[in-house]
């Protein structure tokens, strides 16, 4: 079997070419040769993997000569031919961990080549980074050089061998915005009174959910002359036409239905019903206008309220369905809507 | 989805029974509907007093469509 | 309230002529559970059959489980306002069969039920692969209303559990562990320098397939309470809900509730374990409202320092947890919240449906959207005509061969949000 190709970016001062002075220092190629943290990492990776060729380059000269430092680096990368590409690790140096992370991140974007590459939590390549490429979380200073190298190295092998990648805690990777499960070794119940054993003696813990934070959309103009509008019904209670003709899941769903309503002036207990499992289904099941009021609109479409109820609705189940599985299906949908002249939505939910 | 038909150009307006996970993720327009199995309904009526409050809270919706919100609105009275 | 718990070691079960327990194997007379099943009407017919641990056996559709325990001592007996009359549990002396349940299966509505796997990577997901396991599969009578044949297979299930449980009140138990807490004024003069903690359960309480019983009580219809920690030993709140799977409460849960057993491991040393709280997860807006309101007020009152809180259920319910979460913090009252996720099967979408940065000490049961391939087994108790339409499937989960390619949704308690379980996520 043979071994897995590394090639190591790191920068002047991990080089041993100098301090800030040698900064300006330009991207250079060295074949064959092993350098500073490499030779950790190579210790570490046994006869698993062998660094082909180390790109050093001083952090001011990437960051002020950004695209060319990156066109040059790429080129040197590609011709190489690496099964994965490792930065830094760069701990709390600010401008050689942006240098890492952006490097990293264009050899896995332009080349495809998986990349990994490691930094203190606090250095602004961080935040920038982390959830496009994986980072070893390490220590602030060099001092922390071995604990970096004992995460980067496995973390390295595993991405290169393609094997499938545990929970950041796990790996020692910081937390990119994917969840992934794994069994810990002491239950939940017992985690959660340690946890609040700590909080209540002011110790710090670590929380084993971030709670996230929302963009906001600004809000569009308002409908000038509702007797002239198209109003499109859409929703996530799962109203379908009986007998779910497109299986949409009662959970999760992978995908949402677009239904004809042309002629219809109400939902009945024999034409729809509920694919939605998150509810007491019976209340939809026996009249749908309880979720999706197509009755209560066509009475306003005939006495000229509105100008038109749209001829289609959009449906989909919004239980436990993925938030980004649901926002492509509104993208596409919303086309569709604005396609047909449709001038405004309402969205049920249950 | 309402942020992406919203984020699409339409004006939206969210009818939801949990109007604080509607305003936790930022929709623009909420009216505040009955109950989850039924937002637009009341099986405990009778099928012309549930017709009646289903029309009522469709016109609210319309009043939200029609009405020029510059932050997160819930089209209550 | 102080109960003593003895537990009995069951390590089989067998069919026999005669039900009784011996040498710790459980025998089961089938003419004698099939009768008390069959006590109600609404059953049409029922079978009986036996999954051990590693066998390769498949139980699906599972509406509950439930653990067989009997009233020695002290007042009232198991199921209090379910089976047992009303009367105050959780104290005295109790005994629970331990190592074994009675898993309740078999259609009621099309939707969601569960799938328990006793081998392969699905046992890994739910904690009743460990159990030797009872399962009682029942039929319905023509034209039942699914609400009354819901609640018909629910008692049926707590009466075999009761006649099981019963078999052990002469035995011995092989172990005994005793727990006991106090009134508020008594509570503080035994621990005055323990920080004072208490229990906040949220209750799923949403209609069909989605509630749960307080003594009897359908939980959408009681305002927010206390009790003490003990009387969920003795079945005080029973499960009607199985909606979900991964992440419902089977009654088996609620007898063993992992919060209240590992605060009673810190009660008196590291703080005073002063009682649970009980608040449910209705449909209305207002019932929210005054859910949450009514639980901070609690706490306050009860001058509590911390609670951890355990949810039941996800989506709508995620507002109920963090209006209880902001609440209670409101009050000066830390929290620490045990929840699980819906993250997408990417694991990239947001986990919860509504958020706020005062749950800042969460406690996670995993990603119920992973996917997993449970392997074909040799056996199915019940049917895999549901699988498709189980919440986690969908209308491929079902292969041609064999093999279930489902969410772990669908496994019976595998994201338990009272930290039953081991999964996590990060």
């Amino acid at each position: 079997m043979s071994k897995i190709k590394v090639v190591h970016y790191i920068n002047q001062f991990f080089a041993n070419i100098g301090g800030e002075e040698k900064a300006d220092y330009p991207a250079e190629l060295r074949v064959g040769e092993v350098v500073g943290p490499g030779m950790a990492l190579a210790q570490k990776f046994g006869d698993e993997a062998e660094i082909i060729a180390t790109i050093v380059c001083g952090d001011s000269y990437f960051n002020e000569n950004l695209d060319k430092a990156k066109a040059d680096i790429l080129a040197m990368v590609k011709e190489q031919a690496p099964d994965i590409f490792i930065a830094g690790p760069a701990f709390n140096a600010g401008r050689y961990g942006v240098a890492c992370g952006t490097i990293a991140d264009a050899v896995q974007q332009e080349l495809g080549i998986p990349a990994v590459t490691g930094m203190y939590v606090e250095n602004p390549g961080a935040d920038m980074f982390k959830n496009k490429v994986y980072m070893v979380s390490t220590k602030n200073s060099a001092a922390g050089m071995r604990d970096a190298v004992g995460k980067l190295a496995p973390l390295a092998l595993k991405i290169a061998k393609g094997e499938p990648i545990g929970a950041s805690c796990q790996e020692g990777y910081m937390p990119n915005g994917i969840r992934v499960n794994f069994f810990e070794k002491e239950r939940g119940s017992k985690r959660a009174v340690k946890m609040l054993i700590k909080k209540l003696a002011g110790k710090p813990f670590e929380t084993e959910y971030p709670m996230p934070t929302f963009d906001r959309v600004a809000p569009n103009p308002a409908v000038k002359d509702l007797s002239k509008a198209t109003i499109a019904l859409c929703t996530s209670g799962g109203i379908v036409p009986k007998g779910n003709p497109d299986h949409i899941e009662s959970s999760n769903a992978s995908h949402y239905g677009e239904y004809d309503i042309t002629g219809v002036n109400d939902l009945t207990e024999e034409t729809y019903e509920t694919a939605h499992g998150g509810y007491d289904p019976v209340y939809a099941n026996e009249d749908s206008d309880r979720v999706l009021p197509v009755d209560v609109l066509r009475e306003m479409e005939a006495n000229g309220v509105i100008g038109k109820l749209h001829n289609k609705f959009y449906t989909t189940v919004g239980n436990g369905t993925a938030v980004a599985s649901a926002k492509a299906f509104a993208d596409e949908y919303a086309q569709k809507l604005i396609a047909d002249g449709v001038d405004a939505v309402i969205m049920t939910s249950t | 989805m309402v942020k992406a038909i919203e984020a699409a150009g339409l004006p939206v307006v969210h009818m939801c029974t949990v109007t604080p996970i509607s305003m936790t993720v930022g929709a623009n327009r909420i009216v505040p509907t009955i109950a989850i199995p039924h937002p637009l309904g009341n099986p405990a009526l009778d099928k012309d007093e549930e017709y009646a409050l289903r029309k009522e809270l469709v016109e609210k919706a319309l009043v939200a469509l029609t009405t020029e919100v510059e932050d997160q609105t819930i089209f209550d009275k | 309230m102080r109960l003593e718990v003895g537990h009995i070691f069951i390590k089989d079960i067998q069919f026999g002529a005669e039900s009784k327990i011996e040498d710790g194997v459980l025998y089961v007379s089938e003419e004698a559970v099939k009768e008390i099943v069959l006590e109600d009407e609404k059953i049409k017919s029922v079978k009986f059959d036996i999954a051990r641990p590693g066998e390769s056996v498949r139980i699906t559709p599972v509406k509950d489980v439930i653990e067989p325990r009997v009233k020695v001592e002290g007042r009232g007996g198991i199921f209090p306002g379910v089976i047992a009359k009303v009367d105050t549990v959780g104290s005295g002396k109790t005994y629970a069969l331990k190592g074994m349940a009675v898993v309740t299966a078999g259609k009621i509505v099309g939707f969601q039920e569960g799938i328990i796997d006793m081998t392969g990577p699905g046992a890994e997901y739910t904690p009743f692969s460990k159990l030797n396991n009872l399962v009682v599969v029942c039929e319905p009578v023509e034209g039942i209303k699914p609400h009354d044949y819901e609640k018909a297979v629910r008692l049926a299930g707590f009466r075999v559990a009761v006649y099981l449980g019963e078999l052990a009140r002469e035995l011995t138990p092989d172990e005994s562990k005793v727990y006991e807490t106090y009134g508020v004024l008594e509570g503080k003069e035994k621990f005055p320098n323990l920080p004072r903690v208490a229990y906040v359960q949220m209750l799923q309480s949403q209609g069909l397939l989605h509630d749960t019983y307080v003594y009897g009580v359908d939980a959408k219809k009681t305002l927010s309470t206390i009790m003490s920690p003990t009387e969920v030993m003795d079945g005080a709140i029973v499960s009607g809900n199985c909606v979900s799977a991964c992440d419902k409460n089977p009654t088996y849960v609620h007898l063993n509730n992992p919060v209240v057993h590992d605060l009673f491991e810190e009660h008196g040393k590291t703080l005073n374990f002063v009682c649970q709280i009980l608040t449910n997860e209705n449909v209305y807006l207002a019932d929210k409202m005054r859910s949450s309101d009514w639980t901070a007020k609690m706490c306050r009152f009860l001058d509590l320092d911390a609670v951890i809180v355990s949810q039941e259920g996800f989506g709508n319910p995620d507002t109920d947890l963090i209006m209880n979460t902001k609440k209670i913090e409101a009050e000066g009252v830390k929290t620490v919240i045990i929840t699980d996720e819906y993250a997408g099967r990417d694991g990239k979408s947001q986990s919860l449906a509504d958020a706020d940065p005062a749950a800042d000490a969460v406690v996670t049961g995993g990603n119920a959207n992973q996917v997993i391939v449970l392997p074909k087994l040799d056996k199915v108790i019940g049917t895999l005509d549901y699988v498709n339409t189980i919440a986690g499937g969908n209308e491929h989960s079902l292969r041609e061969d064999g093999t279930i390619e489902v969410e772990i949704q669908a496994i019976t308690g595998a994201t338990n949000e009272t930290g039953f379980n081991y999964l996590s996520a990060r």
